[in-house]
Formats: structure tokens, sequence, C-alpha cells
């Protein structure tokens, strides 16, 4: 079957925009993905016809908004094959997610000498929350290195596992260089050794098939708005065992089962992790944006977006002064580059005014810019509905901007 | 092509980037401030020569888009010479004409600065032109720590 891209393409209303007069191309989509109008739609119709609060009263909005929520939480356990409902913890996005382990799992299992280990790769929110932690515990963060393409060392990762060590966390697909982890071989090598696998989807998940049952990993985080869904709506899978020990995260309504000033007892999963009013429109747009992903199929967008980057990156080759910065051999629909002489601020600038958006300065991952020795790069990243014009727009772009700076 | 950026990118702009004037570290310098953005990693170290309350010299070193580096190019050209006082009032004036909010514009009072100017239209780049104002108002007044726009 061929793939649908003018359907697809007028399924996002945005598309249509035009920006400084000119048609947009939106090549920004590792920062944040546009939205189907199946997704908008369902926040309208939330709030038009079927919106109360969720899980506390017995009035017929509250039971359809309530319905509607878990609907979403069951789609999303779906769409990553998790075993079971109570695996899925929605948060705000990957960072809070990955904030809600390092403060509840983190904080119970991980002490003075233990030691965590991360990748050279890693975006902050899988650095920071790691830091603060091992801050207070006393803990020590190891970091696995790259080879100058963007790929983990594997046996140098390999001889970072010990017995000292109590979590690996790992990007699954990198937001700054595209490459894509072996983390199949990485959950293996920890599970040997009993040591629980954390990946950051953030980037993954919207460009590929996650099976968290087949990956075996102990924790899956990603964000909704890098899925076609709205902001403020994020997933924490956790296997249920390790869920039920870990202690809460946040103390409120929804997350308790009973409340006196002397004690209270806390919810089962996944409400133990839910405190206060979760972001109930943006949770039941998530359903909706699995929903129009589940009608296209991930395989199907997987290639189509492979097919883009493979040629991005042989258009890119043909440009004097142009380096790609993320050359690994597994790699996803991302096209981080620098131009000699001339600032990723300024390509951003330019191309802003062709009607191209794309992503210039740090990627939130400095460590990895210190590694290959620039500010910044300059990133075009692809999504369901970009087409090669679109890339053929960037790229006449690039030299025009190339000729202009001389 | 680039039509509507003709007033951000001016020749000038283009000159001072591919050849910054006073690109050196200084010897025997008496202020000494580090410059950060950041939002793009724009970074720039500010080197001063003072005699009294002149600016005898000025200097720096760093990478930047082109916007930052003419602007700290045409910076350390305009203030050598000039009073602190003097100085600190072309950085405020300097502020006004890129952020525009000045109501008149006093673009002939920053002479070849005006060519900056064009940023107001560009609210993502005035930190690019101003984070060189930032780092010289931080050496002026004698504070040594690193300065951040954010």
């Amino acid at each position: 079957m061929t793939y649908p891209i003018e359907k697809i393409r007028a399924d996002f209303p945005i598309l249509n925009e035009k920006i400084r007069n000119k048609p947009l191309v939106y090549l920004d989509n590792a920062a944040s993905c546009q939205k189907p109008q199946v997704v908008i739609d369902s926040l309208v119709n939330l709030y038009s016809h079927d919106y109360a609060n969720v899980h506390r009263g017995v009035h017929t909005l509250s039971v359809r908004s309530t319905d509607l929520f878990e609907a979403a939480r069951e789609k999303v356990k779906s769409f990553i094959n998790a075993k079971s409902e109570k695996e899925i913890i929605f948060v705000r996005g990957a960072t809070d997610a990955v904030n809600l382990v390092a403060q509840t799992y983190g904080k119970a299992n991980i002490h003075a000498g233990d030691e965590i280990i991360i990748t050279a790769m890693e975006h902050h929110s899988n650095i920071v929350p790691w830091q603060m932690l091992c801050e207070e515990k006393g803990a020590i963060l190891k970091v696995a290195p790259m080879n100058l393409a963007g790929e983990l060392l594997m046996p140098e990762f390999e001889a970072l596992l010990n017995a000292k060590t109590k979590l690996v966390s790992i990007v699954h697909m990198s937001n700054a260089l595209g490459t894509i982890n072996p983390v199949e071989k990485i959950i293996e090598l920890a599970h040997a050794q009993n040591i629980p696998v954390l990946l950051d989807g953030a980037q993954a998940i919207p460009h590929m098939v996650v099976d968290v049952q087949a990956l075996d990993c102990d924790f899956y985080v990603f964000s909704g708005h890098k899925l076609y869904a709205p902001t403020g709506v994020g997933v924490l899978y956790g296997k249920q065992a390790l869920l039920e020990a870990m202690p809460p995260y946040q103390g409120g309504g929804d997350m308790i089962r009973t409340v006196t000033f002397e004690k209270s007892t806390y919810a089962g999963l996944p409400h133990k992790f839910e405190a206060g009013t979760p972001s109930i429109a943006e949770v039941i747009g998530l359903g909706a944006a699995i929903g129009y992903l589940n009608s296209i199929g991930m395989e199907a967008i997987a290639a189509h977006e492979a097919e883009l980057l493979a040629y991005a990156t042989e258009q890119a080759l043909k440009i004097d002064g142009l380096k790609i910065i993320g050359e690994a051999k597994e790699k996803g629909g991302i096209l981080s580059f620098t131009l000699h002489r001339i600032h990723p601020h300024d390509i951003g600038t330019m191309l802003d005014s062709l009607g191209i958006a794309i992503r210039a300065g740090h990627h939130c991952a400095m460590p990895v810019m210190d590694f290959y020795k620039v500010p910044a790069t300059a990133r075009a990243s692809f999504a369901m509905y970009n087409t090669k014009a679109e890339i053929d727009v960037l790229m006449s772009g690039i030299r025009n901007l190339i000729e202009m700076f001389g | 092509m680039f039509e509507d950026l003709r007033d951000l990118y001016q020749e000038v702009i283009f000159d001072h980037n591919r050849n910054p004037r006073n690109f050196h570290v200084m010897e025997n310098y008496d202020r000494m401030v580090e410059g950060f953005n950041p939002l793009c990693g724009d970074r720039l170290t500010l080197f001063l020569k003072l005699d009294g309350e002149t600016i005898t010299d000025a200097s720096f070193q760093g990478s930047g888009c082109a916007i930052s580096t003419a602007s700290v190019s045409l910076m350390t050209e305009i203030i050598k010479g000039k009073t602190q006082a003097e100085a600190e009032e072309l950085f405020h004036t300097f502020h006004k004409i890129t952020t525009g909010k000045s109501e008149e514009l006093q673009l002939e009072a920053v002479g070849k600065l005006a060519v900056l100017a064009g940023v107001r239209e560009f609210p993502a780049r005035v930190k690019c032109a101003t984070l060189a104002w930032h780092t010289l108002d931080a050496a002026l007044k004698n504070e040594q720590q690193s300065i951040s726009t954010e």
C-alpha cells in the first residue's frame, strides 16, 4: 500500500499556514509535533459536551470524562503493549516521569556509593534528575561514552556495569543526534546483573513500534506532545511489581485511599502516582493521537521517515561546508548539522524567512555539543507528514544562505 | 531570496562577522568578564583597559552568531576613548533601539551601531545583539563573575 501522504497532510490544519508569505515547512518535530484535526477535535468535543472532573462525582459528566480518560489509558497500554493499565501512569511529560522515578524508586533504592549509568548523548532531562539524586544520596553518576558517529560504545558500557550499579537510564533515540541505541542488548546486559533499565523514549515513540514487554525494559517514559498529542501530558510505564514497591511521588487528592490527620493510606496503581486533578483533556487528546497513529500504522510511518532521512542525508552531503553531526548506523529522522563559519542561529533565522522551521541551539544536550566541540547545531527533524519536496526546499534554502554569507 | 532579512543582516554585519575587530586576548587588562547566552551557547570574553574614567582599549574572544559577533566587534571599536559614563549611556541608548521601547529612535546617537536596530523585528535575536553590552555593563561595574542573558 502506498503511504497516504496527501491524506495525512490534509489532516494537519497547521500545514496550510503561510509563514512570512511562504508555505510552512515544519521540520522542528523533535522539539514538538503538530496536531491532527482529530486531536484538536477531541479537546473541543470534550469541553463542548463531556467535560467534568474525573474519578470524583456520580454525575453524568464526571462519569463521561472518567470513561474517556480511562479509555485513553487503555489505548496507551495497547500502543506500547504493556501488560496492564496499572502500569500506565499519566504525568506531565517525559521530564516529569524521569523525576518521578528518581524521587521515588531512586530515593528508596539508591544509596551512598551506588552507581547510576547514563550515556554521553542524554537530554538534560535524563541527566539533571540523576545528578540531583546523586548529590542528595552521595551516589555516583557514570557516563557511558560514544564514538564520533554518535554510537554508544558497548564494551565501555558493559564495563561500567557492576555490583554497585542500581539503575541504567538511557535514551532510546537521541534528540540531538538521531542515534537509536541498541536497547535490547543494553537491557539484556543490565538484567544479567539484576539491574533495572529506564528508557527515555521521548524521541523514539513517535517514530517506531515500541513494545515494552518485548523490550523487557523496567521503565519507559515519553511525552504526549512529541506524539502528535497536546502538551502537558506524558506517560511513565513501569513494571507493576516495581511500581507497587515504590513510595508515592506527590501527595494529594486522587492518590489516597483514606486520610486522617494521623495517617493516610495510598490508592492502588495507577492512581498512587497521580495526585491532584490530572491533565484531563490532554490525556484524552493523547488517546485520540494514538488512535490516529494506529489508523496509519507505526510501521508505515517508520518506513516513510526512514526514506526521508536517507534522502535528506544524501542531499545534505552534496553541500560544501555542511557537516552532519550524528552519523550512527541506526538512526531516526533527525538531521543535525553545522555549516562552515555560519552560526546555527543565523541559519535558523534565515530559514525562517523562507517559511522553514528548524531548531538551532544545543537541543538541551550541552554535553553532546561539548563532545563535538560546537556551541550549537542546526537540526531538521522529520515527522509523518513531511515530504521530499520539503527537504528540497530546505536544501535550496541552505545553499542560498551559504551564498549570502559568502 | 531573504528580502525580509535585509534590515537584520546588513553588509556591515557580514563584514564584522567575517573580520571581527579587536578579536584577541588582551595582556595586562584591567577588567575581564565572560558573557554567556545559555539559550544559544554564545560565549564571549570581554577585556578592557582603563585609564581612570576612560576606556583606553577593548578586545574580545569567543564564538557566536553573526549578530552577536558583529555587535561585540562594533562595540569594542566604539567604546575606545569613551569615559565609563559615556559607555553606560551608550548601552542604555543601544538597549532602547534594539528592544524598540523608545518612541523616537535615537539612531544618530549610536552612530555605526544603528545597523543593529533591525533586531527589533526579530525578538528571538535581540539577546544576540545585547549580550556584548550586558557583558560591558558587568565589566564597568566590576562584577567579576560570568554574566548570563537568562
